[in-house]
């Protein structure tokens, strides 16, 4: 059978295949948001004083905020007092080894085709599984640690390297940045943290997976990477929920850090439940990320596929600081159904000669709206820099919307910024030339799918891209004909 | 090997094809002349199974089967290929992966297991060289940039590669200067065997200088309404179609 084959197999499955719920005995904290919950959370996690106080200042500053209004995504308000900000599968006892795991959640990681024990001898990727919202195991930090690299869950981190975190945290997405940012800056639950030391290069992919499992509970994980001088990470984050009919909150914070000469490449691959076929259910994503060249010739590379969630608002960016510094957006986003996406990246300019490249991939099928949102920003001290952006939109049906708002605001003359987009649609001329061919009409799509999307699934690691190409399978299944 | 009987065929109601027959045996080239607009490229494209075209009327038979039942891309793994007036461009699917998967979908219909990956190159190769195309064209998407010689020629190169029973060419010659129009023949009269068959849609005598056809046929208002020898085209490039014009 060969590959295109076996997608195909996939598609029959086509309903969310990851729709399940583990049955594991969660520890939740009471519905609702105020000062006495966060201190909670906070209690939960053993953190020091000054992550509460960090805490409570964003929430104060929370509090202020209005909800966002200007993507084009429609949706009912959330109702943020009936939100569940913490649950974690009761700890037994500290773990030492993954034996050690409860079965069941093994189980559910098995389900979810990451088995930790199958990645950890083939693979060679370290993996620091998020289930709902607290680190169960991090594989591969003994490796890891011989190289000075710490790769651990955020709640590990702001007990074990409490230094780094403090120093760090927030200076990329400060707690006020955003509603969304804002919020999960008072509440968020776990994450994941990495840094690599100087002149250090990750040996292997760091990875993680994130699953919402509980019914009506928020997800607020927390990300920080720091690469610092000539120090080289991969990172990948995949990302799963069971099927319900609520919809489900999920916000987000990243934020990499790439010092003098260091480069970070972060990989998502999100299948979030989307709702179904009548648009009932599925993720609201508000999620912020971002990432700063702080240093000279530093790159950071962003690289997404997003097939998931019933409402998307994500825009990866790059902060580009350092002179020569270069920032990279590839991205696929695929919307069906009753799926609303509005994504994209923003890439600010201020040191010298620095770079941007955009390629942003939108398919839109069904009842669906997908916009592409892009900000190059060209600051006055930013000479020589230069900007490429693609924004291709391809369509199928005649139901489904693609939109594309590009931004630009350069501040010098001595600055290059391009922008191309093409819009297509999978028609019958084309399906027919194929089937003429003796290509059926699904493995038509398959073919023309990837085809749209190889130069950002190009940037995928190589096992990641698999996975991603099955997925927009599963995701488009009979949205043409 | 087709059996084409009576065949009546509209488009939103109006019809195109009126009582349409035609007798294709293996190892002959026919070849169809008329004017624009009376249904040659119609015939191709019901032959093909195109949506969009009702039959009213009338039977198809190829090769023992009944073709108005297969599906379009049954149609073409049963060997039936239609090379078409306007192909069609395909952005990010690179020649090589198309024709590679053409292949061995046809091959997975008879049951057969997929070509291996080298000796479907060396004919990719070989064929290549047949319609004189440049080296980078295996690594270019579909037809996209290519000038309309280049993507008749594919046409032709594809049909090569596929090596189907009967190959229909809609107006493959048009827009053709002479030096393409003489590859694309000498690719048609080098696939040309005892076993296979080809019908020719043209609209100008001259690709049948280069490919003999053993029938000529005149079709004017949906239906044949004269058929001769190679002699007949010499003909009607003289005459034109006014004669017919009575018929109607």
């Amino acid at each position: 059978m060969n590959e295109q084959d076996a997608i195909l197999d996939e598609v029959v499955n086509s309903e969310y295949k990851y729709g399940f719920v583990t049955n594991i005995e969660q520890e939740q904290a009471p519905k609702g948001l105020n000062e006495d919950i966060i201190r909670f959370i906070s209690a939960k996690k053993e953190e020091p004083e000054w992550m509460l106080e960090w805490r409570l200042k964003a929430y104060r500053e929370w509090l202020k905020m209005t909800e966002p209004k200007w993507a084009n995504v429609h949706y009912p308000k959330v109702d943020f007092q009936d939100v569940i900000y913490y649950s974690a599968p009761k700890p037994k006892k500290e773990l030492s080894s993954l034996d050690e795991v409860d079965p069941e959640l093994l189980k559910t990681f098995e389900k979810l085709g990451i088995s930790l024990d199958e990645q950890k001898r083939l693979s060679g990727v370290a993996v620091d599984v998020v289930f709902d919202s607290v680190s169960v195991k991090t594989t591969f930090q003994e490796a890891l640690k011989e190289r000075g690299i710490i790769f651990c869950s955020m709640s590990e981190a702001i007990r074990n390297h409490s230094d780094l975190v403090k120093k760090y945290i927030g200076t990329v997405v400060p707690q006020k940045d955003n509603f969304y940012a804002a919020l999960n800056s008072a509440v968020f639950s776990d994450g994941s943290f990495c840094y690599i030391p100087k002149g250090v290069r990750c040996p292997m992919e760091l990875s993680t997976y994130f699953r919402i499992n509980s019914a009506g509970s928020g997800q607020f994980e927390r990300t920080l990477l720091i690469a610092d001088e000539g120090a080289y990470v991969s990172y990948l984050e995949g990302c799963t929920a069971p099927q319900r009919d609520e919809n489900q909150l999920h916000a987000a914070v990243v934020e990499l850090i790439a010092l003098d000469n260091a480069e970070i490449k972060y990989s998502t691959v999100q299948n979030w439940y989307p709702g179904d076929k009548e648009g009932k259910g599925g993720i609201y994503n508000f999620v912020t990320k971002r990432g700063i060249c702080k240093g000279n010739n530093a790159k950071i590379s962003w690289t997404q596929v997003e097939t998931g969630s019933a409402v998307t608002w994500k825009y990866p960016s790059c902060i580009l600081a350092g002179d020569n510094s270069i920032g990279e957006f590839y991205s696929v986003a695929v919307t069906n159904h009753y799926q609303q996406a509005d994504t994209g990246t923003k890439m600010i300019h201020i040191g010298k000669n620095t770079k941007s490249r955009i390629v942003s991939k939108g398919i839109s099928a069904g009842k669906s709206q997908n916009s592409y949102r892009g900000l190059v920003k060209i600051h006055k001290k930013a000479e020589n820099a230069r900007n490429f952006s693609q924004c291709d939109s391809l369509l199928m049906g005649d139901q489904c919307g693609a939109h594309t708002f590009p931004y630009i605001e350069v501040s010098n003359n001595n600055s290059k910024v391009e922008h191309e987009a093409t819009t297509s649609k999978i028609g019958e001329d084309m399906l027919f030339y194929f089937q003429q061919r003796g290509i059926d009409e699904e493995t038509a799509v398959a073919m023309i799918v990837n085809g749209f999307c190889k130069e950002v699934m190009d940037h995928l690691p190589m096992e990641f891209a698999v996975e991603a190409r099955k997925l927009l399978e599963i995701s488009l299944e009979g949205s043409v004909g | 090997m087709l059996k084409i009987n009576n065949l009546h065929v509209s488009i939103d109601n109006k019809e195109i094809l009126k009582g349409f027959s035609l007798e294709v045996n293996k190892g002959e080239i026919h070849a169809i002349m008329g004017p624009n607009g009376t249904g040659k490229s119609t015939l191709g494209n019901v032959l093909a199974g195109k949506e969009g075209y009702v039959i009213t009327e009338g039977t198809i038979e190829f090769d023992g089967k009944n073709l108005l039942e297969l599906e379009a891309h049954e149609r073409a793994q049963a060997g039936l290929f239609l090379a078409f007036q306007y192909p069609i461009e395909i952005p990010g699917v690179s020649n090589a992966n198309f024709l590679k998967a053409s292949i061995n979908e046809i091959r997975k219909s008879k049951g057969e297991e997929p070509m291996p990956p080298n000796e479907f190159l060396k004919m990719m190769r070989e064929k290549m060289e047949l319609v004189e195309m440049k080296k980078d064209f295996i690594s270019r998407a579909v037809n996209q940039g290519f000038s309309g010689g280049e993507k008749k020629r594919n046409e032709i190169f594809q049909m090569a590669m596929l090596n189907p029973k009967l190959a229909v060419l809609d107006e493959t010659d048009s827009g053709l200067d002479i030096d393409a129009m003489r590859i694309v023949a000498n690719g048609v009269n080098k696939l040309h065997n005892s076993e296979n068959a080809f019908i020719v849609i043209t609209h100008y005598q001259r690709l049948l200088d280069y490919i003999i056809p053993d029938f000529v046929h005149v079709m004017y208002d949906g239906r044949i309404v004269k058929t001769g020898d190679k002699s007949l085209a010499l003909e009607l490039e003289e005459k034109g179609y006014e004669e017919f014009e009575l018929i109607k």
